[in-house]
């Protein structure tokens, strides 16, 4: 860039006229030599976290930069692994289950769902009606409470403060609903093997409706300060696009293949509880961009609402859970009569359930996208090996292909569009 | 729970109508055609097990497997969705490698089963669907199992310079070494483990009534269904 620069400089016009030209040569010739002291910032290399706020977590990433462009993308993982699945191997199948609400903690529910699907699966029983209803409500309560969390903090990575404002005050409402049937937050431990843990408390489900009514005109406001705004657009249409074929390759799963173009989605494909009886769309996208991952969370957030409407709809009284004492606690009011009742509760909470051994890859479609528990039994009451597949894993992987050409910005704009939430990928 | 068993029953024969739509193809065809599809000798069996098919192959022709199961249209898995090990220490090989592929045009599924032990490297499939990386990465990590043609072969979950593979049965649950900001060195240090309290590991299983058939408990217990080995 100097280079052009030099001969640009002026330096005749305090001279006589006759000898700038001569002068002019000298000093350009002057310059000449020091010009080959250019320093070369052709390849350096920075180091993009753990802890910035961008980096949605604890994200280490090596970034070889070429100028301002990204050449190589090399995230180191793992800060926040805990040996969830060394621990999972050391529990009963019940003790194992409050560790998948710490996972993906944005949506902890959906975690559960997997594992708790996988050993009904081995165990080979049916949970009532009621409970697959509930559970399918909730999940798509989380699935609401993912995107919100991504979309608006996705607007903050870039730039925008009032998105996250307006979507945590609606997570808030959302997480009372949680508190309401599970007692906490965040860490539910609700969805369990054989139906969830307690009934709807009384009158939950007109909160939810009358909360489903008012959502609406948030998701609009959302909409329309997000959309079509200049900025959010200049920093995320065109960037990082990925086609389907390359969606494939990298182990693309839920909303960000669906943005690619492919209407893949495990709840219309593979449906699990009562999803066969829901009637809802697959949003999908056309670019694979990260405009795209955006939109397409968003308009996942109303299709939700379809969903929800419809359990509450749809939903009877009934038992909550498998009417099996073995598998499932008896009522506290039983036990205190009961002395059967009072066993089944003390080998239950302590050597737990035996579990056929075999082995399950059962899946589910979290708001991040496949979420797989592969589950081998041995015929004792621990689970063998409990792998678990998180969507996040495959899709930070391809964060090299993602990023590579584009600017150190656009790197922030990539990892907020493909949410990413370490609890998950470390596991 | 108060209600009537009998109310639940019907409700869990109509629930057992979606089970029939996750499993869309008849797997046991497919896997004998994986059998024919796949060139001699390399499926060593395959078997349809709680409504997934689960195909095992000889290590040497994984690769030629998988190219064959992603490529071949009456397959097409586009996607490997998980790659995992397992570890049996009993066994001759005790790991096993795991790899869960997904057709998205068949909607199906199939699980890819090899063994190997601590030296004998798998072939890496990164060349065939190149989210592999990171999966064979971790199996490593976690197990040792080595890939050959993987490039990129280092740990990936654990701290830099990690010892050891923790999924192994053989490594115990608390580790062996934990780290602390040392004030005096200003810096982190790691020392080997130090426990409070012993590890507790309480052995809760029933000596009464397990479904394990104790020796002498023979009779008792043909009634029962023999739990699947």
């Amino acid at each position: 860039m100097s280079g052009s620069a030099v001969p640009e400089v002026k330096v005749g016009h305090e001279l006589i006229a006759d000898d700038a030209a001569t002068a002019a040569t000298e000093f350009v010739e002057a310059l000449e030599a020091p010009a080959t002291r250019m320093v070369e910032v052709d390849s350096h290399t920075i180091n993009f976290g753990p802890q910035h706020p961008a980096a949605h977590g604890v994200l280490r990433l090596i970034l070889e930069m070429k100028g301002e462009a990204v050449e190589r993308a090399d995230p180191h993982i793992g800060l926040l692994h805990r040996g969830t699945e060394k621990l999972i191997e050391y529990k009963t199948y019940l003790q194992a289950l409050p560790y998948f609400d710490r996972l993906d903690y944005v949506s902890p529910m959906c975690m559960e769902h997997s594992f708790a699907l996988a050993t009904e699966r081995l165990l080979g029983i049916q949970v009532p009606e009621r409970a697959m209803y509930i559970r399918v409500l909730f999940a798509e309560i989380t699935r609401i409470l993912n995107h919100l969390l991504n979309v608006t903090t996705y607007v903050l990575d870039l730039g925008a403060t009032t998105p996250p404002l307006w979507g945590f005050e609606q997570r808030e409402h959302l997480l009372e609903f949680y508190e309401a049937v599970s007692g906490s937050h965040y860490h539910a431990n609700y969805f369990r093997p054989g139906g969830v843990a307690k009934d709807l408390p009384a009158g939950l489900e007109q909160r939810i409706a009358t909360w489903r009514k008012s959502f609406p005109l948030f998701l609009a406001d959302l909409k329309r300060l997000v959309d079509g705004n200049r900025i959010f657009k200049q920093r995320t249409v065109d960037i990082a696009i990925m086609s389907a074929e390359q969606c494939f390759a990298w182990g693309f799963s839920g909303p960000n293949l669906r943005a690619s173009g492919c209407a893949w989605d495990l709840r219309k494909s593979q449906p699990y509880d009562v999803y066969d009886r829901m009637d809802f769309d697959v949003p999908v996208g056309r670019h694979g961009d990260c405009y795209d991952r955006y939109l397409v969370r968003v308009l996942e957030m109303e299709q939700s609402l379809r969903i929800i409407d419809q359990c509450l709809e749809q939903m009877k009284p009934g038992p909550i859970k498998l009417q099996d004492n073995k598998i499932t606690p008896p009522k506290r009011a039983e036990m205190k009569r009961s002395m059967e009742a009072l066993i089944h509760h003390f080998k239950l909470y302590t050597e737990g359930y035996h579990v056929p051994a075999g082995a399950t890859y059962t899946v589910t479609e979290a708001p991040k996208g496949e979420f797989g528990v592969y589950l081998v039994a041995d015929g004792t009451n621990r689970p063998y090996r409990c792998k678990i597949r998180a969507p996040g894993y495959a899709h930070l992987q391809a964060m090299e292909v993602l990023t590579k050409g584009h600017m150190l910005a656009d790197a922030v704009s990539v990892i907020g569009s493909l949410d990413i939430v370490f609890g998950e990928i470390d596991r | 729970m108060a209600e009537p068993s009998t109310e639940s029953l019907p409700v869990a024969a109509q629930a057992a109508a979606p089970l029939a739509a996750i499993v869309p193809t008849d797997l046991k065809a497919l896997g004998e055609s994986i059998a024919a599809a796949v060139p001699g000798g390399i499926v060593v069996s395959h078997e349809v097990a709680l409504g997934e098919l689960t195909v095992t192959v000889r290590r040497e022709g994984l690769i030629e497997a998988m190219t064959v199961l992603r490529d071949s249209p009456a397959f097409a898995c586009e996607q490997c969705m998980d790659i995992c090990g397992v570890d049996w220490p009993d066994r001759a090989e005790r790991f096993e490698v795991v790899y869960n592929l997904l057709s998205l045009t068949h909607n199906h599924r199939i699980r890819v089963v090899t063994s190997t032990d601590e030296s004998t490297p798998v072939p890496s499939v990164h060349g065939i669907w190149p989210a592999a990386s990171w999966y064979e990465r971790e199996t490593w990590d976690m197990y040792g199992v080595v890939f050959s043609g993987q490039p990129d072969l280092r740990r990936i979950l654990t701290d830099y310079g990690f010892e050891g593979h923790p999924l192994r049965k053989d490594f115990p649950l608390t580790g062996y070494v934990e780290v602390r900001y040392d004030e005096e060195r200003k810096q982190v240090v790691y020392e080997p483990v130090q426990l409070t309290q012993d590890f507790r590991s309480f052995d809760f299983l029933s000596p009464w009534e397990a479904m394990t058939t104790l020796p002498g408990d023979e009779k008792a217990h043909r009634t029962q269904p023999e739990p699947q080995k």
